[in-house]
């Protein structure tokens, strides 16, 4: 398969899959729980491609995804609340400190620069520790972060802890998905690129890294303000996509859940951890919501049925992909347009030879 | 007479009270090929990851071309472990990672291969040339790097056809065998453009035909790079083949040095390292 050719494929299907997208909003109802599963799962399919880049491809285990996260959400909520709206929302502090806006694109993007400035401070200092001591240290950083935001002193910036809302969000579905695309996009070129096969020599093995001339500070900090940047915009898109801002909703269970998230997908798989995340929000959002309802049939109840068992089956599944499928959806692979064409002629061909060899 | 391109000067290293090199002083010349040997817990090893960067040392300094690399001198606490002073040199500390002395040109193998076993043939050499390229995270992610990028992977395939380990460039480095998997990791240190090279016992758990194999291997890539090789080895046909020069190591002291018939007919050398013959 040539270049060109995959280029064109590639394109094609791009094309193709917001062209559907944008046909179904069109004739779909919006309010369905497909498109809540849509939105909600092209912002963590970012989310998680950001810790799959740490956790996956460098080997650092990072629980700090939350405060990040937290730092874009509230970068973009301060700056996109309308003026006239300020008044109202802050009400504690006399209208808060910022009075002016930017528009939205700026505005995740400053997002995601917040997150990876704190990143490069808080990396500068925590990169040094190694595996669970790099864990414990930035699921720290993101709980003082948590705390800091709802600080009443810090108030006419932040709302203390009150939330923060009417700012813009986004009514199509093409919206997150495009931004995520380019998102995705980047972070595959990077992987693949010569500092792609630098942070992955650093996973595999980080004495024969730094004898191949790799800074591993320098490189491990790079990897990580990388990786913190897209989960600044990650955050700024949840921010879009729920309407509201408040800090204490960026617990250490979030990252928790983004890290889970990947571990389904396939550690080292940026494609698995799109499709885990499309999965786990239709799974814990729609397909699974029945078990939390009290169902009848007839007049016979169905047992265990009731509000909370969701959660039950959910991490008994949970528990079993750990258990007997402990690589992943996707191990280290890569969905790949490639990948599958070349099957698919392996297939043919061998259809043929078969077919050449019951004839004679 | 050639130039001394590599130079330890009264190395030592300690760990607690235990000294693994003991001001161990040797020179490395321009094009030689130098075999370090000694029995097991000598501190050939040690000395190796002296200079590599690995471990700072606790005395001494190493000179590379006549440049001053590394150097340390105890100071408060390591001065009793250490049982000497010298207060003169206190200041004189430069320490280096070891990603910086790669940079200034020493490459290593290890004793046990580090490939990086899950990665390809290819892409293990390819890693080893992203010290040297001139690109950023941005460029690369772009990429506005393409020539760059197209230059790294002719030099890799120069460097893989050279060393006749081309055929497997598609191959996962760990499934290689065992000898391959040395030859491979010479050819990584290889594309990292060293001046030197150090090996950490190249031939172990080699068969007498690979190891002949690889002394010729060694002669060809010294004299098409202009290397100067040190090598660490228990093999002693192998480094009576080989070797220009041995320094012999006991207990962490260098108990002799020479050309190899010298060292064979040391008798410090014969009672530590090859066995006294009892019989005699």
């Amino acid at each position: 398969m040539t270049n060109k050719k995959r280029i064109i494929i590639s394109s094609a299907l791009i094309v193709l899959l917001f062209g559907g997208l944008w046909v179904m909003e069109l004739t779909m109802n919006t309010a369905s729980m497909l498109f809540v599963v849509l939105k909600k799962g092209a912002i963590y399919a970012l989310l998680v491609a950001a810790i799959n880049l740490l956790q996956g491809f460098t080997g650092l285990f990072s629980l700090g995804e939350a405060g990040f996260m937290l730092l874009g959400a509230y970068t973009f909520a301060i700056f996109t609340i309308p003026v006239e709206m300020r008044e109202n929302i802050y009400q504690y502090y006399d209208g808060g400190l910022v009075q002016f806006t930017i528009p939205v694109w700026a505005a995740l993007i400053l997002g995601g620069l917040v997150a990876a400035f704190f990143a490069f401070l808080i990396g500068f200092v925590v990169l040094k520790l190694k595996s669970d001591y790099l864990a414990i240290a930035t699921l720290g950083f993101a709980e003082i972060l948590r705390a800091i935001f709802q600080w009443d002193k810090l108030g006419v910036i932040t709302n203390g802890s009150n939330i923060l809302r009417s700012f813009p969000g986004f009514s199509s579905v093409l919206f997150p998905f495009g931004v995520v695309g380019l998102c995705l996009a980047a972070m595959m070129l990077l992987i693949n690129s010569s500092y792609g096969r630098a942070y992955k020599a650093m996973r595999d093995d980080e004495i024969a890294a730094e004898a191949m001339g790799i800074n591993l500070f320098k490189t491990k900090l790079q990897a990580f303000v990388i990786s913190s940047f897209f989960a600044g915009i990650g955050g700024g898109l949840l921010a879009m996509y729920q309407l509201t801002v408040k800090a204490s909703t960026f617990t250490a269970a979030l990252s928790d859940e983004l890290l889970l998230i990947a571990v389904i997908g396939g550690i080292g798989s940026i494609t698995g951890s799109v499709l885990a995340s499309f999965l786990y929000i239709a799974a814990n959002e729609w397909w699974l919501r029945f078990l939390d309802q009290e169902t009848f049939i007839g007049a016979f109840k169905i047992p265990l049925l009731r509000s909370g068992f969701r959660k039950v089956v959910f991490s008994v599944i949970i528990m079993l992909i750990v258990l007997f499928y402990r690589r992943g959806l996707m191990g280290t692979r890569e969905f790949s347009i490639t990948g599958i064409y070349e099957k698919i002629t392996a297939f043919i061909k061998k259809k043929k030879a078969a077919k050449g060899g019951a004839g004679k | 007479m050639s130039e001394v391109i590599l130079r330890l000067d009264n190395l030592t290293m300690q760990f607690g009270g235990v000294t693994a090199v003991d001001s161990l002083s040797m020179e490395l010349n321009e094009g030689e090929i130098v075999a370090l040997i000694g029995p097991n817990g000598a501190g050939k090893t040690t000395a190796f990851n002296c200079i590599t960067g690995v471990y700072t040392p606790t005395n001494g300094a190493i000179y590379l071309e006549g440049r001053k690399i590394i150097a340390n001198h105890p100071k408060r606490r390591g001065i009793k472990t250490f049982g000497g002073s010298n207060k003169k040199f206190e200041k004189d500390v430069i320490i280096r990672t070891p990603d910086k002395i790669t940079k200034l040109g020493i490459a290593r193998t290890f004793q046990n291969i580090r490939l990086f076993k899950d990665e390809t043939v290819f892409d293990n050499v390819l890693v080893a040339k992203h010290m040297r390229s001139r690109q950023n995270v941005l460029t690369a992610m772009l990429r506005l790097n393409f020539k760059e990028e197209a230059r790294m992977r002719k030099e890799t395939k120069e460097l893989l056809e050279m060393q006749d380990l081309y055929r497997y460039k598609d191959e996962i480095a760990g499934s290689l065998p065992y000898g391959l998997q040395r030859r491979l990791e010479i050819a990584r240190a290889l594309a990292t453009g060293p001046k030197v090279l150090l090996l950490d016992e190249p031939a172990a758990g080699m068969n007498p035909n690979e190891t002949l194999e690889l002394s010729e291997f060694i002669r060809d890539i010294k004299e098409h790079y202009g290397l100067s090789v040190l090598l660490i080895e228990h093999h002693m046909d192998f480094v009576n083949q080989i070797a220009d020069r041995i320094y012999v190591l006991d207990f962490g002291k260098l108990i002799a040095e020479g050309t190899p018939d010298e060292i064979s007919n040391n008798p410090a050398v014969i009672e530590a390292y090859l066995g006294v013959d009892e019989d005699a």
